[in-house]
Parts: structure tokens; sequence; C-alpha cells
């Protein structure tokens, strides 16, 4: 099967809506089809993978541990908007600190997080062949 | 009254147009996705005034749900779901700003 470059983003925070939980799985799909897969969080997006989420009181499955297995899907491409970090007082330190392991450098482990300006991510973004939007 | 806000005001207009509305003695309850609000961020200028009167109330278990409960503003009050039915018995009416 052809590989398409698939960009997916991340618009919203976790918990709220169901977007984010969404999105998730449709790209835990997209891997199993071993596409080229790529994740842009922006706007409240960048809520979905911070450090230290508890949803023991709201009575919701805390599923940003699923982020940690994304590495394991060959998915290691997860930009970050700068700015929309900025605007809401968060530093890339606030994020969890997800990672995978590069096989053509001895399963080195590896940041799969990237910061990015948007001004880098819209170049990103015009380089995909798909991009889907949650 | 109470009003709660359930929606970021980075991507609605509904915290605004709460603030725009309510009345000196009206109490603001951020729920859901409105916590986003309570955080310190290039936002947080709406809610400086309110909340040093402590009439901005944030609940509790979606704070810790976002991962956020490190970066909450001074003065905003953290409430659990027994705290949110204190809120609505003391305040009456409640309006949701959805």
């Amino acid at each position: 099967m052809a590989t398409k470059k698939f960009m997916y983003l991340n618009r919203k925070a976790s918990y709220g809506t169901v977007y984010a939980i969404e999105s998730l799985e449709v790209v835990l799909i997209a891997a199993a089809f071993e596409q080229d897969v790529s994740l842009a969080f922006i706007d409240d997006g960048v809520y979905q993978i911070i450090e230290g989420q508890n949803t023991d009181s709201i009575g919701m499955k805390n599923f940003s541990k699923t982020y940690h297995a994304l590495g394991d899907y060959d998915i290691n491409k997860l930009y970050v908007s700068a700015e929309s970090l900025e605007e809401r007082g968060l530093t890339e330190d606030d994020l969890m600190p997800l990672v995978y392991e590069d096989e053509d450098d001895d399963w080195a482990e590896k940041p799969s997080v990237k910061v990015v300006s948007n001004a880098e991510l819209s170049k990103i973004m015009s380089d995909q062949d798909v991009c889907l939007s949650f | 009254m109470l009003h709660t806000v359930n929606k970021s005001s980075f991507e609605r207009n509904s915290l605004q147009s709460c603030i725009n509305t309510i009345d000196d003695t009206s109490v603001i309850l951020l729920i859901e996705d409105g916590v986003i609000s309570a955080a310190n961020n290039a936002n947080s200028s709406m809610l400086t005034d309110l909340a040093s009167q402590g009439r901005v109330y944030a609940l509790k278990g979606d704070v810790e749900a976002r991962g956020i409960s490190s970066k909450v503003a001074n003065n905003i009050k953290l409430v659990d779901y027994a705290g949110f039915v204190d809120l609505v018995v003391e305040h009456g009416t409640a309006v949701s700003w959805v």
C-alpha cells in the first residue's frame, strides 16, 4: 500500500470535548496502516500533552498515558506550537517527556516532541498529503 | 447569582460575555474546559479584578485533569463537587454560559 504523509491537527484540550481522544484513536489506526504520521498541537490542543494530568475526581479515563505509546507505533513527530504554549503560560518543561527508540541509531531513546514556531509549522503542514483537524 | 463557564477563553467568548453581563454580587465558577481560564496565561487579566474580590472559583477535579494545578492564578478558589453544591445553595439562581 502506498504511504502518505498524514498530519493530525489537535486544537482542543482533553476531557471537555471528545476531540482529543477521538484524534488519538484515529492516529493509532493510521499507524496500524503504516502511514507516515505527524501530530501538531496548537491552541488549546497543547493541554493534551501536559505532564501530571489526574482525572480521579471527574470520573473519566486519563488517556494521557497513551501518548507515551505513540513511539512504539513509529509515531515520533509531535510538533507543538511555541506561540500557543507561550499564550497559555506554559513551557516545554510542562509537557510530558515523550520519546521513541531510533532503530537507525542502535535504538537510542530520543525525544518525539518538538516545539516549533507557527511559521515552521506551516511549512511542515504544506509538506503533507493529508491534514485532519480535531 | 452563580455563573458557570465551561469553555476555554482561548476558544470561545463565553467568559468575556459572562464578565460583561454579571452584577456586582455574582460569582463565577469555572468548570470543564472553563478551568483553562483559571491558569496564569495571556488571558488572566480578564479575571484579575473579580478574583481579587473573591468572586472566582474553579472546579478542582477539572483543574487536576488538565494538569494545571500549579498554574492557578492568585485569588481563584478551588472547590470540589460538594463546594459546587454549596455555591448553588448560597447564590441561588445559576446561569450556565455554555
